[in-house]
């Protein structure tokens, strides 16, 4: 059986966890505030971006340029693959290994290889370890993205699909939708799929406009940066997730240790009545043994 | 004096959304001036200088790449980034491109540092110096 201090001193160790654990969650909902406040003030850039891309992809012919057609034999694809710089934030950099690995699994049965690009540190071990075809990693890159790094990446993507080194470009990141709810999910980058034009508030009739240069030579330049807003977008989403994750997962730990020092509360408070009695006893014995 | 809606988006934020009477900008094919009544008007943007004046204010921007939508007396300016010529930061700039060197020259096997982003970082503090350097 425990002793008195052995409790004592299990009681104060959970309650400094805890605070630890508090902290932590205090933290993660400042950083939680940064990020979604990011993501909100990318959204009128990317909604305008999308509005115009659907506008021209609708007026164009599909095959104008090498990113937008599919190619008949797919033997390799890349996988961009977002996960977080750190631990501690429940099951969310789990569920994107998971959602990768399944999906890698299906390409590789297939008969497709697969070169993996990992944003985040979490990734880049897990995946080094098990021996995945790592050709590029980045890490601690969330918290300061822009559009220029992104940039890079996305056009060492493109170079390689227009040499033909990869038939394909996907990313897995999680999707923020919502406090409780991030979503591992994957995304087709390349070849490009447009957005099709929504026809707000049934108006039918397209905006003609005039085209400087002509559509094509547009579409071919917004073509790598719809790429890159979609990548951009993935940095946002996944940042917010992560913290959104490891606040709701210290919350938990937070309150898991409230319980646990409560019923270690109730086994101290028992344990020491029963010394109490136990001491009790000893003098009553004691004095009527001396009253013999 | 007609008025025209500009709005300077960048993925960080809206920098610009007010009223003016005319927008130049830096397009793909030569500089473009927007003013009010302008048919419907899609163009890439190329790095440099764009101005707008409303009144007889002017005002000048520092633009990257990017594209531009005219329609309905709005327009429309998408750009990876923008800042006001004025708050080029020239010092800072230099700074940078210092920084990104000395980080490039690091072995690239040993090293925990991303290459990718050092470069990047390189090319768009050297960007910032050219076009400031050309307007002031």
């Amino acid at each position: 059986m425990a002793t008195l201090s052995d409790i004592k001193r299990k009681i104060g160790a959970v309650k400094k966890t805890r605070q630890i654990t508090k902290a932590m969650n205090m933290v993660a909902a400042a950083k939680l505030r940064g990020a979604q406040m990011k993501m909100e003030s990318f959204e009128p850039y990317a909604t305008k971006f999308a509005e115009v891309l659907g506008n021209l992809a609708s007026r164009i012919e599909s095959d104008i340029h090498p990113l937008l057609v599919k190619k008949e034999k797919v033997s390799r694809v890349e996988l961009l693959h977002f996960s977080g710089d750190k631990g501690l934030c429940g099951s969310f950099n789990s569920n994107l290994f998971n959602r990768a690995k399944k999906w890698m699994d299906q390409e590789k049965d297939g008969g497709v290889d697969i070169g993996l690009t990992t944003v985040g540190k979490r990734g880049r071990d897990y995946f080094k370890k098990r021996g995945y075809d790592l050709i590029g990693s980045h890490i601690n890159a969330y918290g300061n993205v822009d559009i220029s790094f992104v940039n890079q990446i996305s056009r060492g993507m493109i170079d390689r699909y227009l040499a033909d080194e990869v038939d394909g470009v996907y990313m897995i990141y999680s999707r923020f939708l919502g406090m409780a709810k991030q979503v591992p999910t994957l995304v087709k980058l390349i070849p490009v799929e447009p957005p099709v034009a929504e026809d707000e508030e049934g108006s039918g009739a397209e905006v003609e406009y005039l085209c400087e240069p002509d559509p094509e030579g547009l579409m071919i330049e917004l073509l790598p940066k719809h790429i890159n807003v979609q990548i951009y977008n993935a940095f946002l989403q996944n940042e917010t997730s992560e913290h959104a994750a490891r606040m709701a997962a210290m919350d938990n730990a937070s309150r898991n240790c409230d319980d646990l020092v409560e019923s270690l509360t109730l086994v101290y408070n028992k344990a020491r009545q029963a010394a109490v009695t136990a001491e009790l006893m000893d003098i009553v014995g004691g004095a009527a043994a001396l009253k013999g | 004096m007609g008025k025209l809606h500009l709005e300077i988006v960048t993925p960080e934020k809206v920098m610009v959304s007010q009223e003016v009477d005319i927008v130049v900008a830096p397009g793909t094919m030569g500089e473009f001036g927007i003013l009010e009544g302008h048919v419907p008007f899609l163009s890439g943007i190329e790095p440099g200088e764009l101005r707008f004046s409303s009144g007889n204010q002017t005002e000048r921007f520092l633009v990257t790449t990017g594209f531009s939508e005219v329609s309905d007396n709005q327009v429309s300016i998408l750009v990876d980034a923008a800042e006001k010529a004025t708050e080029i930061d020239l010092e800072r700039a230099r700074k940078a491109v210092e920084r990104a060197k000395e980080r490039l020259s690091l072995d690239r096997g040993k090293e925990d540092v991303d290459f990718l982003r050092a470069e990047a970082a390189l090319k768009r503090a050297i960007v910032r110096i050219r076009i400031s350097e050309k307007i002031n």
